[in-house]
């Protein structure tokens, strides 16, 4: 069962999600995220998984017409991030997201670490310097790295340039960071660097990732949530989603009967 | 599937004789496309080598020194390009000056800023229209507006203005090219550390799309350096002796703005010229600033593909 002890992190409380096309994506989500863990988010394509992470740092204001109704509560101030009057540019510096491909800037490794701190007006060199090594070390690239970091992101494997972009999501110590399938370009040993990152990021940081591979819900998430054409089906302990699930539509989806 | 049971396998197989004829058939369209390609390629480049050869052939005894440094005169031999040249060069100065920062800016406000309904698409329409409008109506409007209404006279200031808005829309449409090019995933990534609409704009879209602004830049400037009939069309057909005053001085504050409101001949306009006297001695001179008009043009685009592959060298998307 759900530890109650554990704090809640940030929740979303009957959150619609519509596009601008009038699509309903999001059906009344109710869902927590415990401070310190990591949820997976799990089902079949178009289920409005990714479009309910990126109600977080409210990627969806980039475009005009869409509508979100409902709340996520960032504790502990208790913030609704989705209010109207907070700013989603000040979302966005406490919540940091890495994406489905590796994207980092046609710039150099460490002009990619270190824009997030120059967005934030920093432009101290021997600070930067540091919070760039720190992110790098805490993105466990900094080995691989430290003697060429004035050359081009490009130039690294997807794997590294994956790492980076969890590297430059580090450096302004975000309390929560979303993945969007993050592995889903990348090859097995890539993947399993970055899934051992992921744990152990968990130790800073609050966690929301996407996946559409169960296998790696069930390896490295602490809580999962099932959801299917914009409903949440199931939320729970990710032992429990994937032994015992008490929903038959679930049940169904991991053990591969439907999806 | 198993393909040992696979009927077309058995037909190939039976038929193999029919199957490469019809093969062979089927390959001829291939030859036949690339003749009449090859054709219609050769045949507008040909045109225009022969042009080019014809013009350097007529005009090979001008190329020298002081066809450059000499005035225009009433001697065809000893006339020169001086006035145009220089002429030219100064209403470049002013149409880049005014093109680029205007076509720059219309066409990032147009991409990231501008809202996208039906007053946006009306404006994209006739922006793109606009680079169709014949560039003697730019001359007319030029005529009415600056010279009559602003009064700044049948100046440089004129010219380059006028050949600013005619290079206007090239500019924008090749700066909103450039910036549609950027993959949305560089975009967000942006806004996903915290930056600002302004910061995306300038760390980034205008970082990654001036390879692409530049060439638009280049190749609008190379059109504008060969237009003839909005300059007439201001009044700027003259016979000119003089050169405007210098834009840098020795003395402070170094720079003077005097040649703006100055008279002026372009090159176009001096080929122009000599090309309408009877004498044949001038044709000579028309021909060799045709020839150079041509060079400098094409020294202009090939400037434009160096410079785009330089910058575009450290950018894969």
């Amino acid at each position: 069962m759900i530890n109650a002890t554990t704090p809640i992190k940030a929740e979303s409380r009957d959150l619609n999600f519509y596009y601008s096309n009038g699509t309903q994506a999001l059906k009344g989500i109710n869902m927590p995220l415990y401070e310190n863990k990591i949820t997976a988010l799990i089902g079949p394509s178009g289920c409005g998984k990714s479009t309910f992470l990126r109600c977080f740092n409210r990627m969806h204001d980039l475009y005009p017409g869409n509508k979100y109704d409902g709340q996520i509560i960032m504790h502990p101030d208790n913030t609704n991030i989705l209010d109207k009057g907070v700013d989603p540019i000040e979302v966005r510096m406490r919540i940091s997201m890495v994406f489905q491909k590796p994207n980092p800037f046609p710039k150099s490794i460490y002009e990619n670490v270190a824009y997030g701190l120059r967005v934030r007006g920093e432009s101290n060199k021997r600070l930067l310097d540091d919070k760039v090594e720190e992110a790098l070390k805490g993105a466990a690239l900094w080995n691989e790295v430290k003697d060429r970091l004035q050359d081009l992101a490009f130039n690294l494997s997807g794997g590294q340039q994956q790492r980076l972009c969890i590297a430059r999501a580090l450096a302004t110590d975000p309390e929560i960071m979303l993945f969007d399938e993050p592995t889903s370009a990348l090859d097995p040993i890539a993947t399993a660097n970055i899934e051992e990152l992921m744990s152990e990021l968990r130790n800073k940081l609050t966690i929301l990732v996407v996946t559409h591979n169960m296998q790696q819900a069930a390896r490295i998430s602490d809580y999962t949530a099932y959801m299917y054409l914009g409903d949440l089906i199931e939320y729970g302990d990710t032992d429990m989603i994937f032994t015992r699930p008490t929903r038959k539509e679930t049940e169904d989806y991991i053990t591969g009967k439907f999806g | 599937m198993n393909s040992n049971t696979s009927p077309t396998k058995a037909s190939v197989i039976e038929n193999l004789g029919a199957v490469r004829a019809m093969i062979r058939r089927h390959k001829r369209n291939d030859i036949i496309f690339a003749i009449v390609g090859l054709l219609a390629l050769m045949l507008g480049l040909i045109t225009l080598l022969t042009l080019f050869i014809d013009l350097v052939m007529d005009g090979y005894a001008r190329f020298n020194p002081q066809f450059f440094t000499d005035y225009p005169s009433r001697r065809a031999a000893s006339a020169g390009l001086l006035s145009a040249w220089v002429g030219s060069a100064l209403v470049m100065l002013v149409t880049f000056l005014t093109a680029v920062p205007m076509g720059v800016a219309a066409g990032l406000y147009l991409e990231e800023y501008a809202p996208k309904n039906w007053f946006s698409d009306l404006i994209e329409i006739n922006v793109s229209n606009l680079a169709g409008v014949p560039s003697i109506v730019y001359g007319l409007l030029a005529l009415g507006l600056f010279v009559y209404i602003l009064d700044f006279g049948q100046s440089i200031l004129t010219a380059g203005l006028t050949l600013g808005l005619l290079i206007l829309p090239i500019v924008i449409v090749s700066t909103r090219e450039a910036i549609r090019a950027i993959p949305v995933a560089i975009r967000e990534a942006a806004y996903a550390v915290g930056a600002t609409k302004w910061q995306v704009v300038s760390d980034h879209v205008v970082k990654y799309s001036q390879g692409g602004i530049l060439t638009g830049v280049i190749i609008g400037m190379a059109r504008a350096l060969g237009e003839t009939a909005p300059i007439i069309t201001i009044g700027a057909l003259t016979f000119i002796a003089f050169l405007p005053p210098s834009p840098v001085t020795t003395t402070p504050p170094f720079i003077n703005f005097e040649w703006l409101s100055s008279g002026f001949t372009v090159l176009p306009i001096q080929m122009f010229n000599w090309l309408s006297r009877p004498d044949h001695a001038f044709h000579i001179n028309a021909a060799a600033t045709g020839a150079i008009i041509i060079l400098v043009t094409l020294l202009m685009n090939g400037t434009a593909i160096w410079l785009r592959y330089k910058i575009r060298k450290n950018i894969k998307w």
